[in-house]
């Protein structure tokens, strides 16, 4: 069995829906029908060409493409990770300590389970490595971003009680020992309530996109139990990397906070 | 136990140069804004500066910065209190009756924070700093939120502190009559710059 193709009228029968919720935001003036427009817009546009992208990616088959491609997706969720936060690290740091965290996680955890647990050939088959790497990629760049939003924006909330540790002779180290256990935990929060919530309050999209597409359920489960667990993975040690380097970098060697250091 | 500071510049400000004498006490005033708190923070290496701060010869950036502020204990204008009671902010193995004479039972350990007055965490943040037993004294406005009783109370024991402990003490005042009874030389910050007043 597979999948019942979708005609351009579904889709736009579902872009319907869309707009109805664009005219309620304008007539009860919430001055959300803009953004709402826009990001339905970017959707299709963005995923219409990452489908054609991927088309060609999947027939080509070699590396030096899957790694342009990868690295496009790692640099705009840099990006995306710097944009969400209220007071970034200023300069090129903000943008490269959130995207060296999930370079470090999500690359090498996509590259254990390619090799060691999917075991396809060639290892880097795009049709596995892209999907795997962009789930990885999306929920260690929210969990990033969450982790160093918590963390530079409550250092510079509570810097009187920061730096009143560091005048009783307190370590960096001790002085945010509190802050850097909520920043890590900020970050993991979503998915830690997503692993607790799958298969009875949420079917997760993966799993569900394969039963669309006409897999075995038990089969889709195997593989999204898998998911999960790289996920979790990757955004646990993305989230730690990328407190530990924020709350390095807030600090200098003589254990001063430098909020200057913000932007 | 001298505190010598050696043309020291912090931010826009400076050179600062001074020497406090083992338990002596210099005031230090100025007007709002003249950098009172900077040049405390500098001395504390809370902030960066560039010149030479010495305790006992030994100078500041020889020392890891904890320990240095161990050794120079500062005392911020407003106290910060991170815990939801006393207890862990405090020593572990302080004794309670360490807290008696600055008007405390011996169960106020288990207080919460938030129970407290103003003027209670002012008198509880001279406690904690001076149970660490530093070696030099940076106190900004330490008794702006107190009652004169207890104004009293706690000048009586930052004077005995600075005698037993021979320790240099730079006392930031904006009380011209307090400055005259804590301590023996005077200053004022001006410009950047520190000036001793007759």
């Amino acid at each position: 069995m597979s999948a019942i193709a979708l005609t351009p009228l579904d889709l736009a029968l579902a872009a319907v829906l869309v707009a109805a919720l664009a005219v309620l935001s304008y007539a009860s003036s919430l001055g959300l029908e803009r953004q709402v427009l826009i990001s339905a817009l970017r959707t299709t546009v963005q995923l219409l060409l990452v489908g054609l992208v991927l088309r060609s990616l999947f027939e080509s088959e070699g590396l030096s493409w899957l790694v342009g491609v990868a690295s496009i997706m790692l640099l705009v969720a840099g990006r995306e990770v710097l944009a969400r936060q209220a007071r970034p690290l200023a300069g090129s740091w903000g943008f490269s300590v959130g995207t060296l965290s999930m370079f470090i996680s999500s690359f090498s955890i996509t590259v254990f389970a390619l090799v060691l647990l999917i075991g396809a050939t060639p290892w880097y088959l795009p049709q596995y490595a892209i999907p795997l790497l962009g789930m990885l990629l999306g929920n260690t760049m929210n969990g990033v971003a969450l982790g160093m939003g918590r963390f530079t924006e409550s250092a510079h909330r509570e810097r009187a009680v920061i730096e009143g540790r560091l005048l009783l002779g307190q370590t960096r180290e001790e002085a945010t020992s509190d802050l850097r256990r909520e920043s890590v935990r900020t970050g993991m929060v979503p998915i830690l309530n997503s692993m607790a919530a799958a298969g009875i309050v949420s079917l997760p999209g993966m799993m569900t996109g394969q039963i669309l597409a006409g897999s075995p359920p038990t089969e889709a489960v195997k593989y999204q139990i898998l998911i999960m667990f790289l996920i979790a993975s990757g955004t646990g040690f993305g989230v730690l990397v990328s407190v530990w380097l924020t709350a390095h970098r807030l600090f200098d060697d003589r254990h001063r906070l430098r909020l200057d250091r913000l932007r | 136990m001298a505190f010598e500071v050696d043309s020291l510049r912090f931010l826009d400000r400076g050179p600062v140069d001074i020497v406090v004498e083992p338990s002596e006490c210099v005031s230090i005033m100025g007007a709002s804004g003249s950098g009172k708190t900077l040049l405390l923070r500098a001395l504390a290496d809370l902030d960066p500066h560039e010149g030479r701060v010495c305790l006992d010869d030994t100078s500041c950036a020889e020392v890891p910065a904890p320990k240095w502020r161990c050794q120079v204990g500062m005392l911020p204008a407003e106290s910060a209190w991170w815990a939801d009671t006393l207890a862990p902010h405090f020593p572990q193995d302080l004794s309670a009756v360490m807290l008696e004479p600055f008007g405390f039972e011996a169960d106020a350990l288990t207080w919460t924070i938030q129970r407290l007055s103003t003027g209670e965490r002012q008198r509880l943040a001279i406690a904690r700093l001076l149970v660490r037993g530093p070696k030099v004294l940076l106190l900004d406005e330490p008794t702006a939120s107190l009652d004169p009783d207890n104004v009293d109370r706690m000048e009586t024991l930052l004077t005995r502190y600075r005698m037993e402990h021979n320790a240099p003490v730079l006392w930031v005042s904006h009380d011209p009559e307090q400055a005259s009874r804590v301590a023996t030389r005077h200053f004022e910050l001006r410009d950047g710059r520190l000036l001793e007043r007759p």
